[in-house]
């Protein structure tokens, strides 16, 4: 069981959280919203949340809450840049299908 | 897949839903659009990398419009079509614009705000705004992936109320829901984080391009408040330029130079000062179309030796604005740096110097006011949690209005915070007034004639009385933005009358287009209707007499011609019924014809009946 980031995801993050000036670590889960059934959630996290299983990847602290993991097991957290947009994106081996937008999924 | 950002704690938006909200920079010379990206301020550039945007827009002939680096290279060739620094004519008059004769566009005389003649017809600066706004629109949702929910827009602190309103105007125009317009140095001072440090007072030393302002801005409790602002509008980084550029000319002792040329050595002097910024000196080498040469070294030291009038000409309004707000350069706490030309070591220098400490500068200072609008927008969209507070701005200018004598009533102090409302209460002047002139002013001066003119309406239906028992009660009402709405109320009668300050120009852009519009669709229209309905009369009159004379005279047609006659009318009713007035003309023409013969037999029955049983010398 595990989640990951890739290196450049990692950096990102650590950036981010450095100019933040407070956090320590991100938040990773899922809701049940969106056309699809699913949505990322991808969230700042401020305290160590209770509960939550722990990853570190790449220097990065990534939470996840226990009933998400079984959706978003095996996914490498990615950065990427699509023409002007840029962005985190999820590499989830679970996904059957995506809306076409990719942002709502089911398993 | 969609790209995800990372939100704040419990604040993640369901798909589809973001709150994306962007900080807008709508700067005369450049405009810049940023947003906050995983908690940070980021400016967003465009295809090719860049994040300026020259505040440049060009119209074609056929309506066509380049916003932009393109406008930007035009520049020369058209003139008259491309428009620059329009911000200088928001909300302006003719009256207000100073160097009018020496600008190269064909300016119309407007209601409240000057206007532009282009090829692509009239012109307004809001709609010439909106070019802009609608280019930086279209980036930020190509970069963000999804439609915006709405934008902070800076202006400039001395702004009054017509100004922005107009840009508030060509950013509706443009499809932006405005979230806030707020003040050009308070956006730096946030971008710096002052907003959530100590309270205090900051200057905002501002040299940009082609102008040059000075804010002094107090933080207490939350709220900014500009004590004073100052500045020279004819002064920026092109001034420090030309001075390289005089320079460059006695070096090399050029014949008089072409226009190109002129342009090669301006370029030349331009990467020359910015070179200076990092390095001690600078090699500065051109050859012209001429075959003229030079090369010469600049240090800094002889650039910083060339340029200090123009530095100490930006102190003068510095210490004026610290005058105005009764304060001395050791009370400043912090120096926010803004403006590409506060990159200048000489700049620097002078400014530390000036308030005896190191001006903050790790911003990039051309992108600090886009970067303090996106937080207030990242915040007014909803994506920060509670500790945020909201940041609240205040009135630059004294708003009043006018009394007798042409002397000004301040009913809402310059400073305070807004949102607001205050009453003041009025009465007549002379017995039996029935009605009261309200003149919206805004300004600090004390004779209404030199404050700005906002509005005017008038309250009417006040039962007369002596003059001094009449209770008038007029509210002045800003709204978030720094807008205003007055009313007035007679407090016996309840008459009331109010005004929504969108003044200086009268009529908004929108409507006065739609009613241009409307009349000159509409003139076609009308004449065609003017047409049908002459048209309808006459046939209705001709087949009114055609009955009556079927009636009367019946008897002179056999069933065959009858017959005809009433085809023919119950023709022309059925087109009637249509709208085709050309139509209705031939129908008209066809029952003429088809009772000509009918019209004759009558007329010669008239005739011998007239006749009958007259001698015939009755008609010698």
């Amino acid at each position: 069981m595990a989640v990951t980031l890739s290196e450049r995801a990692a950096q990102h993050v650590t950036n981010f959280l450095a100019k933040r000036g407070k956090g320590v670590g991100i938040r990773l889960g899922v809701r049940t919203t969106g056309c699809s059934g699913m949505a990322y959630k991808l969230e700042f996290a401020d305290e160590v949340p209770e509960g939550d299983e722990v990853f570190v990847s790449h220097g990065v602290t990534v939470f996840v809450d226990p009933k998400s993991l079984a959706y978003i097991d095996g996914t490498e957290l990615d950065y990427a840049r699509e023409g002007l947009n840029e962005g985190f994106k999820f590499n989830n081996p679970n996904v059957k299908n995506e809306c076409g937008c990719g942002e709502s999924f089911n398993v | 897949m969609a790209l995800l950002q990372i939100s704040e704690p419990g604040l993640s938006t369901a798909p589809h839903q973001h709150r994306l909200a962007v900080g807008i920079d709508l700067g005369t010379t450049n405009s810049l659009v940023a947003t906050v990206r995983s908690g940070l301020a980021v400016v967003l550039d465009d295809e090719a990398g860049r994040s300026l945007l020259p505040s440049v827009v060009r119209y074609h002939p056929d309506g066509k419009v380049d916003v932009g680096y393109t406008a930007q290279s035009a520049q020369n060739a058209d003139p008259h079509n491309t428009v620059v620094s329009v911000k200088r004519f928001m909300g302006r008059g003719i009256a207000d614009i100073d160097d009018i004769a020496s600008l190269p566009y064909r300016f119309v005389d407007a209601p409240g705000m000057v206007q532009l003649k282009t090829a692509a017809g009239v012109k307004s600066p809001v709609e010439v705004s909106a070019e802009i706004l609608r280019v930086l629109r279209q980036r930020a949702e190509a970069a963000m992936g999804g439609e915006l929910v709405g934008a902070v827009i800076t202006v400039p602190a001395y702004f009054d109320d017509a100004q922005r309103q107009a840009t508030k105007d060509a950013a509706q125009l443009a499809g932006l829901n405005v979230l806030r317009l707020l003040n050009e140095p308070t956006a730096a001072a946030i971008a710096y984080g002052l907003d959530n440090g100590s309270e205090g007072v900051y200057a905002v030393y501002d040299l940009g391009g082609g102008t040059f302002d000075i804010s002094i801005l107090k933080l207490s409790k939350g709220v900014f408040e500009v004590l004073a602002t100052n500045g020279d509008s004819a002064l920026g980084g092109d001034d420090f330029d030309q001075r390289i550029f005089c320079w460059m000319l006695e070096q090399g002792r050029f014949a008089p130079l072409s226009a190109g040329d002129a342009r090669l050595l301006l370029t030349k002097a331009r990467d020359a000062k910015e070179a200076l910024t990092e390095h001690t000196e600078v090699r500065v080498t051109a050859v012209l179309s001429t075959g003229e040469m030079m090369d010469a070294t600049l240090t800094q030291a002889e650039f910083n030796k060339m340029t200090a009038s123009l530095v100490s000409k930006t102190l003068a309004p510095t210490r004026k604005a610290l005058r105005d707000a009764g304060l001395s350069a050791d009370e400043v706490k912090g120096v926010v740096m803004v403006g590409g030309s506060t990159r200048m070591p000489c700049i620097r220098q002078a400014v530390a110097d000036f308030f005896k400490q190191t001006p903050l500068t790790n911003l990039d200072p051309d992108k600090v006011v886009a970067l303090g609008a996106a937080t207030q927008a990242d915040v007014l969209a909803g994506n920060r949690g509670g500790e945020d507070w909201l940041l609240l701005d205040v009135i630059p200018l004294s708003l009043g209005l006018e009394t007798m004598g042409g002397l000004t009533e301040k009913v809402i102090p310059r400073n305070t915070t807004i949102p607001t409302a205050r009453a003041q209460d009025f009465t007549t002047f002379k017995d039996g007034q029935t009605a009261m002139s309200v003149h919206v002013l805004q300004g600090e001066r004390e004779l209404a004639a030199d404050c700005r003119s906002l509005a005017r309406f008038e309250l009417r239906g006040i039962p007369p009385m002596v003059a001094g028992a009449a209770r008038i009660r007029v509210t002045f009402q800003v709204d978030a933005d720094g807008l205003l709405s007055v009313s007035a109320r007679e407090q016996s009668s309840g008459v009331e009358a109010s005004v929504q300050v969108k003044p200086s120009y009268g009529l908004g852009d929108e409507e006065i287009t739609r009613m241009l519009k409307d009349a000159f669709t509409h003139a076609k229209g009308d004449m065609y209707a003017r047409a049908l309905n002459e048209q309808i009369v006459d046939a209705q009159g001709l087949i009114a007499a055609t009955r009556a004379a079927l009636a009367e005279d019946g008897a002179l047609l056999n069933a065959e011609e009858t017959a005809a006659i009433e085809a023919s009318i119950a023709d022309l009713e059925k087109l009637l019924a249509g709208t085709d007035h050309q139509a209705i003309k031939r129908g008209v023409e066809a029952l003429n014809a088809a009772t000509t013969e009918f019209a004759q037999r009558r007329m010669d029955q008239n005739v011998r009946r007239a006749m009958a049983g007259q001698k015939l010398e009755t008609f010698g």
